[in-house]
């Protein structure tokens, strides 16, 4: 096995998450209507981080919430039960520009089980896609609007994002499965 | 994640860290009865089969509805409207209801080991909703989850469970379901309901209601198995009332913080005073909402497939 390729480090990931937080304020103009949604678990951390950094741009906090899409998946009878952790979206997401935030955006699966469980939380007036890494491989018709790296892979890789609230660092690597 | 069982059988042979993987996954379904849309497609497409050889309402109910707000399609089957009653048996009726391609059948029925039984030879989970005096899995789930939010843990708690013992598979259930994750577990009533042959399960026994009630973090109140006992256990119920049942003057020597429990149905002025189950220590309503969250996260876990689990982004 080959030794882990790295992808971002530290300050890359920062920068990385500064860049989209500015494209994010440059292309919404109403900086009260838009609102963060990260995906768990990894998605949490950087949509409370990009909250921060939108905060420091428009000088107002941004709400955030968290999404579990476990409950949505479409291969649920296909592999053992994944892990849920709760969906907590405290405040209204009708009329809003949701921002879903995603560490890494591969087949597309997950995001499409996210749309489906937002629409159980209202109807937002748009949702943009924000993530840190694009691996490629789609498996259905979803592009990112905010996307931190793209990485070529191949299907015998996989991507780890390593993020400082649950692993004690900032890193992102490129592994051999 | 530590899930991996088409089944849920009992108590007794699961692990601590399956019994938390099923707290915390209830945890998030509870979220979603919270919600304004109430449901989720987790399970859509599938076919629930709630299989009542034995009279239930809050259970029954309580299944259903999960499963319901899980997008199951689910039926109904009491023993009094079915061919059990023309003589088929246990195992030609579940094996009917698993020709109409069940994927999950959940049962009740008075046999000790009747959901065990099924499971050898269907292909669809069974999921035991209480097998006579054996075990009630699903009711020692929302308990041991009803304890771990109220306060916050369950390890180190002084759990005393007062009443009929003997012939109660939530007791049984409980107590497997407590001291596996750490609880300290106190069993009391009258002594032809609580024999001391239950310190085997690792449980103390006591027949010092006072002392058992001072004690104690959490009290769950048992009903008297009337249905169950072959001969009088007790010489009444009045008397029942005034030596073992949850009075005022007990709950004043209570710890401050001290929670009431029971599994409903309550039996008021018998085993728990009326004011007492309506009281802020009672909890006994928040175990109902809980055990739809439980049920959920069971047929959720239960429905899993057996492949490695994969992260897909």
């Amino acid at each position: 096995m080959s030794d882990p390729i790295l992808i971002l480090n530290g300050s890359a990931l920062q920068r990385a998450l500064t860049r989209i937080a500015h494209e994010i304020a440059e292309r919404n103009d109403v900086s009260t209507d838009v609102v963060l949604v990260g995906v768990q678990r990894g998605g949490v951390y950087l949509a409370r981080r990009l909250s921060q950094a939108l905060n420091g741009i428009w000088g107002h906090p941004v709400p955030v919430g968290s999404l579990d899409v476990g409950m949505h998946r479409d291969d649920l009878d296909r592999q053992a039960a994944p892990k849920i952790h709760p969906t907590v979206i405290p405040f209204d997401i009708t009329g809003k520009t949701l921002v879903l935030v995603d560490d890494v955006l591969f087949s597309g699966r997950t995001t499409r089980a996210a749309l489906d469980a937002l629409n159980d939380f209202g109807r937002p007036k748009r949702i943009q896609l924000a993530v840190l890494i694009d691996r490629g491989h789609r498996e259905l018709p979803i592009k990112a609007d905010f996307v931190g790296k793209n990485v070529p892979t191949s299907l015998t890789e996989q991507i780890n994002v390593r993020l400082h609230e649950m692993a004690g660092e900032d890193v992102v690597y490129l592994e051999k499965k | 994640m530590s899930w991996d069982r088409k089944h849920l059988l009992d108590i007794e042979s699961l692990t601590p860290e399956e019994i938390i993987t099923v707290l915390d996954t209830a945890r998030a379904f509870k979220a979603v009865g919270e919600r304004a849309i109430k449901k989720v497609p987790a399970l859509r497409g599938k076919t629930v089969i709630n299989l009542f050889i034995e009279p239930s309402t809050r259970t029954r109910i309580s299944f259903e509805l999960a499963a319901l707000r899980l997008t199951a399609d689910v039926i109904n089957f009491t023993a009094e409207a079915s061919s059990l009653k023309k003589g088929e048996t246990l195992r030609d009726t579940a094996r009917n209801l698993e020709a109409l391609n069940a994927d999950i059948i959940i049962i009740r029925h008075s046999a000790t080991g009747a959901p065990h039984f099924l499971s050898r030879f269907l292909n669809a989970s069974v999921i035991n909703a209480g097998d006579g005096a054996h075990e009630h899995p699903t009711q020692a789930l929302l308990d041991a989850f009803t304890i771990r939010e109220k306060a916050g843990r369950i390890e180190g708690l002084n759990v005393t469970i007062l009443g009929d013992i003997l012939y109660s598979r939530v007791a049984r259930s409980n107590i497997w379901a407590l001291t596996k994750l750490g609880a300290k577990v106190t069993l009391c009533g009258p002594s032809t309901l609580v024999p001391r042959i239950f310190e085997q399960m690792g449980c103390r026994v006591t027949y010092d209601v006072d002392g058992a009630v001072a004690g104690a973090d959490i009290i769950n109140l048992l009903r008297i198995q009337h249905e169950r006992q072959r001969k009088t256990m007790f010489p009444s119920i009045g008397e029942y009332a005034t030596l073992f049942g949850l009075n005022k003057a007990r709950l004043a020597k209570t710890k401050p913080g001290v929670l009431i429990m029971h599994p409903g149905p309550i039996n008021r002025g018998v085993e728990i005073d009326s004011e007492i189950a309506d009281c802020d220590r009672s909890v006994i309503l928040e175990q109902v909402t809980n055990g739809l969250a439980v049920r959920m996260a069971v047929l959720f876990l239960v429905n899993g497939g057996m492949g490695p689990q994969e992260i897909v982004g």
